[in-house]
């Protein structure tokens, strides 16, 4: 087994750089490094300029999303020997803006996930006196699209998401599909207007990409085939009864 | 929002997925029956006469006529996706529609005249 493996680190300097280059480090080849745990040692102990974002080293804050050998993965879960003998190439994530080597810019992520107001909304006024009561069914129907972590990586996977900027992207729907199958919600029909818009779910082409790559087993494909199915439904019932919605 | 901003799609997703469900499900009995068990005599072949006594079924007409036109739309729908996303034609998307729908139309029209010609 070797004992060192070359990352190929996308560098870029947006004052300086016109466009991205590849700058070469050799990094100890360790049985439990993952490839984030290269790059810090790179930042420690060979470049300190290279930048890249990371917190929590075990797949729960979503920020070390990057371009590992061309596919979008969290670098704190993805061992480096997978890849020996290399090199491997990692790059900051596609269809993002790029502020600096691997970093990227979520803005544009962050306004799209609050069109869609992933949190609970209620219409009445309950004060509810005690916790809301939920069958394990009635969990069971939203909890994996609950397990979303925003690491945006469906956002680099999805192939829409680099053809139209504008389309509201995996995460954003998955997360609609979350809190309009929970019973506690009252804003499921909000919702489905914003995601039965053509930048909504109607750009999705079903490549399925952003189910293949999350790193939490979540399904948006699946959440946005099933909200196709309803606003279908949806589209059906207001020729039925045109003014059949409040 | 009103449902008025609502994207039209919902008809053309309607057509295409029913299209897929078809397509998936009895397509591949007709092309596995006609296009290839029958021609390599793997089954008897039934013959033009019988087959066409077949038609004479208002039900089997109806159900050609949804096989067919579904799946032009599904064919139309796939069409327009692969060339404007595959092939970077998203500016051409009107003359695409019109081209790809237009198909399944024209393909439709087809079916019905043939159904209803057909002794």
């Amino acid at each position: 087994m070797p004992e060192t493996i070359i990352l190929e680190v996308e560098r870029f300097h947006p004052e300086r750089d016109t466009e991205p280059s590849y700058q070469s480090f050799e990094v100890p080849l360790r049985a439990d490094w993952m490839v984030l745990d290269a790059l810090n040692h790179i930042k420690d102990q060979l470049d300190g300029t290279l930048a890249f974002r990371w917190s929590c080293r075990m797949g729960i804050c979503g920020s070390c999303g990057m371009t590992v050998n061309g596919v979008p993965k969290l670098t704190c879960e993805t061992m480096l020997m997978d890849y020996a003998p290399g090199p491997v190439r990692v790059g900051p994530l596609a269809h993002f803006p790029v502020i600096k080597d691997l970093v990227v810019e979520l803005d544009d992520f962050l306004a799209k996930l609050q069109k869609v107001r992933p949190w609970i909304v209620r219409k009445d006024d309950y004060q509810p006196k005690r916790e809301f009561i939920q069958s394990p069914a009635q969990l069971e129907a939203f909890h994996q699209f609950s397990l979303c972590i925003n690491c945006t990586l469906c956002y680099a996977a999805c192939p829409v998401s680099g053809l139209d900027a504008n389309f509201l992207g995996p995460a954003a729907i998955a997360l609609a599909h979350r809190y309009n199958l929970d019973s506690r919600d009252q804003a499921s029909d909000d919702r489905l207007d914003i995601v039965s818009q053509h930048e909504g779910i109607w750009d999705c082409t079903v490549v399925g990409e952003c189910t293949t790559v999350c790193p939490k087993g979540v399904d948006p494909s699946l959440a946005i085939q099933q909200f196709k199915l309803t606003a279908t439904q949806e589209w059906f019932k207001s020729f039925l009864m045109p003014r059949g919605k409040n | 929002m009103s449902s008025a901003k609502r994207s039209n799609e919902p008809i053309v997703w309607f057509l295409f997925g029913t299209g897929g469900f078809f397509a998936a499900y009895f397509l591949p009995i007709h092309v596995l029956l006609y296009g290839i068990a029958f021609p390599l005599g793997l089954l008897h072949d039934p013959g033009y006469a019988t087959t066409l006594a077949l038609l004479e079924h208002p039900l089997v007409r109806l159900y050609l006529f949804a096989l067919l036109t579904f799946c032009f739309f599904h064919a139309a729908h796939r069409m327009r996706l692969t060339l404007s996303d595959v092939l970077n034609m998203r500016h051409l998307n009107t003359i695409l529609a019109f081209l790809c729908y237009g198909g399944a139309i024209a393909g439709t029209i087809c079916a019905i005249w043939l159904l209803a010609v057909v002794p």
